[in-house]
């Protein structure tokens, strides 16, 4: 523990954590100004996540496809890509994993989850594949390419569940059970929240990146193409195929942050008239969490709770819970602006040397 | 007498190293002093104190006999003290005219007068001979004019004592010859310039005087009419320099790498091979000399499979690996220390560690079904910096926080560990300090006595000179004669370098 515990640079744990701090007084002080208690607001966020069981499973249930969505955003940044795309391979991750529950409903729970599954991670990964493979031959810029494949996914799954999965409340039916994570017993276990077994495919998830990235060859070769395709080449590897591998793993984060939403959340799918913001939120995980796993927990634990309590805030203290969306904007630009802090502090060590 | 600067006892402390310790630096009015030491020798540190990017912690600077505090750069600007960068600090898309006068513009009635600007620049560029066009943009110009820019904008500033930080490294044999003049025509303008180099050349043929810093300690003052190269070179390394020489008896084995009829084109589709012939034997350094631009690194990426050869073959170990996968060549036997070592050679962000498995990281031991063995890796790294000499704090540091000299081991460790039938080594040794390049001379003549094949490419003579057992001359993308090393001058390279034969005819 000491050995991990050295490695740890604390000048980098020092952005994310002051981030937190400012972007949570700057929240207060917004408050304070419009009106509001702001020692009432976030002790309502607290006490709600942490006393009470369905606040607290609802924060673990949202923190699922936060995760999913931040690995995502992390797995590609560390191997040099931005992937913009999250939110477009989420959606389609969620239409196919609800699609191959329905279509294959007399399928027994063993083969019909993980099938279900399966075709959420799939359908992210070919929506991450198209872009990798338009940067490794054609030279397209994936940032560029990953946010128009955001529409087409938007528009795609709209387009596929009127015209073939539609029933009524425009959404698609509910899927079987037999494709369900949904659980009574952690219902029961939470007072009804909506949390589901998708939490064990998430830490699955950290687990991987992790492992893929660093205990691996193909996440050697993945990483060092990211930091210097020039150096990568001139070693022997393949820089094109790493480049597109990188971003269909990125696509199968995705996939299954949708497919835990589809099987695990709602059961059904939505036409979405909008993004569902998820896939960008990712990014504010991935960015607050330094592209760490670990960090993605953390920053993921962070998000979800400020958005599950917000709604007991609103309720207890009268606050509106757009006041959380103004929060967790202030924390990313914090983050964002990172080098102030660095320097604010650079100045504060040297002025108590003197 | 005063000194133009004067920099007395000197003390800069960083956490955990002091960078300067009791320097004193002592520049006379119109003189060119050379500022010597080994890379991380403190000679950066220094020039930062009087530029005024640092606070020293100990004292004192005076300017033309004045004490003066230097809080900034503006200070040090204001005291007629110019910096000439390493890394230009130019905007590609002005002019040449628009980059110099940059943050103090000419103006006429609250607006530019950019006609008074190409006027000013233009006399002073003519001033000191320096040949420049204000109108042109600084992307369309070559390094060494860009150069030229950096040295009018400090002037353009009214700067009287110039500071050049290692102007040499980017530039071509004939640049360096022209910056020299340009300098000696700058101190006979009365300023007065200190120069900041690891090159032995450069001191004797523009320098006065000579402060010779080690470790963050002032060594000694030395008149270049006073000292010889050897002496300067112990003084800086701080004990007597070994010289490596390819002392070993020409003994050529099996042809190793077998070059024949190669035609390769270039990034513009253009013929930059031309029906190329070449073949390195074990046992032997094969130095290729010629001019910068001549084919040689379009050679050498052809060899390593990073560029399509149109016509011709290339055998290593009679293994045909032409047009080949890179990794396929490097495991038939390639090893390369490539030109660019930050951009080809080394993954910066990776660690030290990280680095030297590289083109093995895959293989056994480092690596078994698809998953790599860290503390085998790590092992290896270990055994590898203390037997190269690699100055790191650990193998996980970073490669980039490594110096050049450094870094080149870890490449040099890397290659050479993987004891490879054929090393390719490209300028091996550019921008390396005096201990380094002893370093990686002697690792080149180690690998020729095991056996091994080695293809040296360089555009400094003396090293070709110094290393190779044959000399293959490159002009035009052929190879136009090779020539024994010891029956050889550099004149006579020179002229084929040139593209002339002997006997005066045009090839």
């Amino acid at each position: 523990m000491s050995r991990i515990l050295k490695k740890i640079n604390w000048m980098t744990l020092l952005i994310p954590v002051v981030s937190v701090i400012l972007g949570l007084l700057c929240g207060a002080v917004i408050m304070l100004i419009i009106g509001y208690n702001p020692v009432l607001a976030y002790q309502s966020i607290v006490e709600s996540i942490f006393l009470q069981p369905y606040y607290g499973g609802e924060t673990i249930r949202a923190m699922i496809p936060l995760m999913l969505a931040g690995i995502a955003v992390a797995f590609a940044f560390r191997t040099g890509l931005f992937n913009i795309g999250v939110e477009g391979q989420l959606l389609v991750g969620w239409f196919a994993s609800v699609a191959c529950a329905i279509c294959f409903d007399h399928l027994p729970k063993v083969i019909l989850l993980p099938m279900s599954i399966t075709a959420g991670g799939a359908a992210g990964a070919l929506w991450g594949f198209i872009p990798g493979l338009l940067k490794a031959r054609f030279k397209v810029h994936e940032v560029i390419s990953t946010i128009m494949m955001n529409y087409i996914a938007l528009y795609t799954t709209a387009y596929l569940i009127k015209n073939f999965l539609y029933t009524e409340g425009e959404r698609t039916p509910t899927i079987p059970a037999a494709a369900s994570l949904a659980s009574t017993f952690l219902a029961d276990l939470t007072q009804g929240s909506r949390l589901h077994w998708g939490f064990v495919v998430a830490i699955i998830a950290v687990f991987a990146m992790w492992f893929g990235l660093w205990k691996t060859t193909k996440g050697y070769e993945l990483r060092a193409v990211g930091f210097s395709p020039d150096a990568s080449k001139y070693a022997g590897m393949n820089v094109s195929r790493n480049i597109m591998l990188s971003l269909t793993f990125s696509g199968i984060f995705a996939g299954l942050g949708g497919a835990m939403e589809g099987l695990g959340t709602y059961q059904y799918m939505t036409i979405n008239s909008a993004f569902t913001g998820i896939g960008f939120n990712g990014i504010a995980v991935a960015l607050l969490g330094l592209n760490t796993p670990l960090g993605v927990v953390l920053s993921g634990a962070l998000f979800a709770g400020l958005q599950t309590g917000g709604m007991t805030m609103q309720s207890e203290a009268g606050v509106p819970v757009e006041l959380i969306q103004i929060i967790i904007a202030l924390i990313i630009f914090f983050v964002g602006s990172g080098y102030v802090i660095k320097w604010a502090f650079g100045r504060l060590s040297r002025k108590g040397h003197k | 007498m005063s000194y133009a600067i004067e920099m007395r006892n000197i003390r800069k402390e960083f956490p955990g190293i002091v960078a300067n310790d009791d320097i004193t630096l002592q520049v006379q009015e119109g003189e060119i002093h050379a500022l010597f030491g080994e890379n991380g020798a403190g000679k950066s540190t220094l020039m930062n104190v009087l530029f005024g990017l640092y606070q020293p912690d100990q004292g004192e600077i005076y300017v033309h006999g004045k004490k003066e505090l230097i809080n900034d750069p503006n200070d040090a600007a204001r005291l007629g003290i110019g910096m000439v960068h390493q890394h230009f600090m130019l905007i590609d898309k002005f002019t040449v005219a628009e980059n110099i006068i940059l943050g103090r513009e000419p103006k006429k009635h609250g607006v530019l007068d950019m006609a008074k600007a190409v006027k000013i620049v233009k006399k002073l560029s003519e001033k000191y001979g320096l040949d420049v066009d204000p109108n042109q943009k600084v992307e369309d110009i070559t390094v060494g004019m860009q150069q030229r820019v950096e040295i009018l904008k400090t002037l353009y500033r009214g700067s009287d004592i110039l500071i050049f930080d290692e102007p040499t490294a980017v530039l071509t044999p004939i640049e360096i010859k022209e910056l020299i003049e340009i300098m000696k025509r700058l101190v006979g303008e009365g300023k007065s310039i200190i120069l900041i180099t690891h090159k032995l050349k450069e001191i004797f043929e523009a320098c006065d005087r000579c402060t010779v810093i080690r470790r963050g300690r002032n060594i000694d003052t030395v008149a270049i009419t006073d000292t010889n190269p050897n002496d300067l070179a112990s003084m800086m390394v701080g004990r007597k320099v070994n010289i490596q020489v390819n002392d070993a008896p020409y003994d050529p084995k099996e042809k190793v790498l077998e070059i024949e009829h190669l035609n390769v084109l270039d990034s513009r589709k253009v013929d930059v091979i031309k029906d190329l012939n070449l073949t390195v034997h074990g046992g032997e350094i094969l130095g290729i000399a010629g001019v910068d631009g001549n084919g040689q690194t379009e050679l050498i990426e052809a060899i390593a499979g990073l560029r399509k050869v149109k016509d011709g073959s290339i055998k290593i170990n009679n293994d045909d690996v032409t047009n080949q996968k890179t990794r396929k060549i490097i495991e038939a036997g390639l090893g390369y220390i490539p030109e660019d070592r930050q951009k080809h050679g080394l993954v910066l962000d990776f660690s030290v560690g990280e680095n030297m498995v590289l083109q093995t990281y895959y293989k056994k031991p480092y690596a078994q079904a698809g998953i790599l063995h860290n503390k085998v890796i790590t092992k290896k790294a270990k055994q590898l910096i203390q037997e190269f000499d690699v100055r790191t704090p650990s193998e996980r540091t970073l490669a980039r926080s490594l110096s050049g000299g450094n870094q080149q081991k870890v490449i040099v460790a890397r290659e050479v560990d993987r004891s490879p039938q054929l090393l390719i080594a490209a300028q091996p040794t550019r921008g390396l300090d005096i201990g380094a390049i002893e370093f990686i001379h002697g690792k080149l003549i180690e690998e020729k006595k095991k056996g091994k094949a080695v293809l040296l490419v360089s555009f400094e003579l003396d090293e070709i000179l110094h290393l190779s057992d044959r000399i293959a001359v490159i002009y035009e993308g052929h190879i136009i004669d090779i020539v024994d090393p010891k029956k050889t001058d550099e004149n006579e390279l020179g002229l084929l370098m040139a593209g002339r034969k002997k006997g005066g005819s045009e090839a």
